[in-house]
């Protein structure tokens, strides 16, 4: 693994790099007694981690969310479903690989999971296309949907894209009625739809998978209508006002919540979910369980009417 | 015949330089071909350009006066007002910026619905103003949007919307974009009574107007050679590094790729929209 760190967690990198020297140390030269020292150290790391990550701002948030070491669809996949069979393509066109979509059993039942999936490498990144999608990636979603509620199977999404791919053969086979034909097949769908922001959920490319009866976000996701490098560039007339942007739009799980547009946080290990990618995955994994457990209780028109009340409610404005 | 049309006070397409001794807003010039037009001739052929055809953008009132009725239209949720959700701020205030937009238009937010008559047929009718801060759906649009489909429900009866917008409103951030999923979830409960949607897309219909509900009618109209897309064209232009096809992202192009069921020219658009109305709602 590629050690990479963002330019506000540098010293508590520097800090872990040095206690693991000195830990190496006390292994290799029998004799030296460092305990004191490394403890000292550890201390010092405990206060420092949370120094700096209990008051990151939107921007710092943001980064995180787009962290290249940042777990992705693959790996909570392989962390949260016992068996994992993925399925391909939309029957009409190709195979978006910049969505992921198969039948798991998760915790003994069986799960249709759909995710965004980036990619760690170039060759990776381009394959996914960086996690921006073609119609025909939210339509491979969609089938699998329908595909989900003929056989009773409910739905967990994983949204971490930086929005839908804005280009020429995307706009030629309708990125746009791709989204629109989404959102209004999913308010119908008979089955309980949970979805889990885990990294970017950037805009129509994330609603895309989104319109389920619960919608959580990790702690350090972002959700937001148009990027704060786009944002920028309309508002600002310059991208390098991204972190205002970021600001001014209010793009973290804790303005979400506020907002009322999503209905929890699910926490993360200290530091993000890159730094421990099992305890992230099993956050995810508990709460999952608990709402698809409540889902479970109620009937395919409850289920409906559920996920229309949910979305039916969300705005702020004044007047009758 | 003409008696929707109001004179509009700024004439952007005016060229000064050459036109110095006429009147003020007495000649236009044509977006499109670039011919200079006595405007009382375009005024006439309903703002669209007798030399090219070009369909001049409107405001939602003329847009309404040309689709009604005459006389039947009654606004509702004209009082539902913007708050300011994020306090946003860039170089304007989000609060002054509604302001300007409100003075300019004489509008309370960027969709005016109601409901009303065409050609004898009862229908409710929302129509998007693109004066107003680029006829963007924050809260109040994605509201008002689903609550017109709300009452055709209600009326049972079929629905009109005529869009003209930049997409959600970025300066109400996540909550515009739950606009997108309110109103096409509202649109599952239209289609579940069969009653019918006819979304007439016009210059320029984009981004989370377009991917939402504009784009599920169960018939999709579109002006001539209005823009119609996901992303803007910049934004495509600037990811891609390419230069874009002539014509890309226009209603022909949809038209050609599938996307639109039919272009109609402003003179025949009420009359294509009773026609459908009326084939769809005699059971």
């Amino acid at each position: 693994m590629v050690e990479y760190y963002l330019d506000f967690e540098k010293p508590v990198y520097e800090l872990e790099r040095r206690i693991s020297e000195l830990k190496h140390m006390e292994t290799e030269e029998s004799g030296v007694d460092l305990t004191d020292d490394i403890q000292r150290l550890e201390k010092k790391l405990e206060k420092m981690r949370h120094e700096v990550y209990s008051k990151l701002g939107r921007w710092q948030r943001t980064l995180i969310a787009r962290h290249p070491m940042r777990p992705y669809t693959l790996d909570f996949i392989d962390l949260l479903a016992d068996r994992f069979v993925e399925l391909h393509g939309d029957r009409s066109y190709a195979d978006d690989k910049s969505i992921v979509a198969g039948v798991g059993t998760f915790m003994g039942e069986p799960l249709m999971i759909i995710g965004h999936q980036k990619g760690r490498n170039t060759k990776e990144k381009l394959m996914r296309n960086f996690g921006m999608s073609h119609p025909e990636g939210y339509r491979k979603a969609l089938r699998l949907m329908k595909l989900a509620q003929q056989f009773h199977i409910p739905i967990l999404t994983l949204v971490d894209t930086p929005g839908a791919f804005p280009g020429i053969e995307a706009e030629e086979r309708g990125q746009a009625e791709a989204i629109a034909r989404n959102l209004i097949e999913m308010a119908d769908l008979t089955i309980p739809i949970v979805t889990v922001i885990t990294g970017e959920g950037g805009s129509g490319g994330a609603l895309a998978l989104a319109v389920a009866n619960r919608v959580l976000m990790m702690e350090n996701s972002i959700y937001s209508v148009i990027s704060p490098e786009g944002c920028a560039a309309i508002l600002w007339k310059s991208q390098d006002y991204a972190k205002d942007a970021a600001e001014a739009m209010k793009v973290t799980a804790s303005d979400s919540l506020e907002l009322g547009i999503i209905d929890e946080i699910v926490p993360e290990p200290l530091g993000g979910a890159h730094r421990d990618y099992p305890a992230a995955a099993a956050a995810i994994g508990q709460a999952v369980k608990r709402h698809l457990e409540e889902l479970g209780k109620l009937t395919p028109e409850e289920l409906v009417e559920d996920r229309w009340r949910r979305f039916r409610k969300i705005g702020v404005f004044q007047g009758p | 015949m003409v008696s929707w049309f109001r004179r509009r006070s700024s004439r952007p397409e005016r060229s000064d330089r050459r036109k110095v001794s006429v009147p003020e807003g007495l000649w236009i010039k044509c977006n499109n071909c670039g011919e200079i037009v006595y405007s009382r001739e375009i005024e006439r052929n309903l703002k669209v350009c007798p030399k090219c055809d070009y369909h001049f953008r409107i405001t939602a009132r003329e847009r309404i006066d040309l689709l009604v009725d005459a006389g039947s239209f009654e606004e509702f949720d004209s009082s539902i007002e913007s708050l300011d959700p994020l306090q946003f701020r860039d170089s304007q205030k989000y609060f002054d910026r509604i302001r300007t937009s409100k003075k300019k238009t004489g509008l309370t937010e960027a969709v005016v619905s109601g409901s009303c008559t065409i050609e004898g047929k009862r229908t409710i009718l929302s129509v998007f103003d693109f004066f107003f801060m680029g006829g963007s759906m924050g809260s109040v649009v994605g509201e008002k949007v689903a609550r017109a489909i709300e009452r055709a429900i209600q009326d049972r009866c079929g629905l009109v919307i005529v869009s003209s917008s930049g997409g959600a409103r970025m300066q109400e951030g996540a909550l515009s974009l739950m606009q997108m999923a309110k109103t096409s979830a509202a649109l599952a409960k239209l289609r579940r009574l069969h009653l019918p949607f006819i979304s007439v897309l016009t210059d320029p219909t984009t981004g989370g107007v377009t991917a939402s509900f504009a784009m599920l009618g169960d018939v999709i109209l579109a002006e001539p050679k209005a823009l119609i897309g996901f992303a803007g064209p910049r934004v495509i232009e600037q990811t891609i590094r390419q230069e874009l096809p002539e014509g890309f992202q226009r209603s022909e192009f949809l038209l050609e790729h599938g996307m639109v069921d039919r272009i109609v020219n402003r003179k025949e658009l009420k009359n294509t929209i009773a026609f459908l109305l009326d084939a769809f709602t005699r059971q």
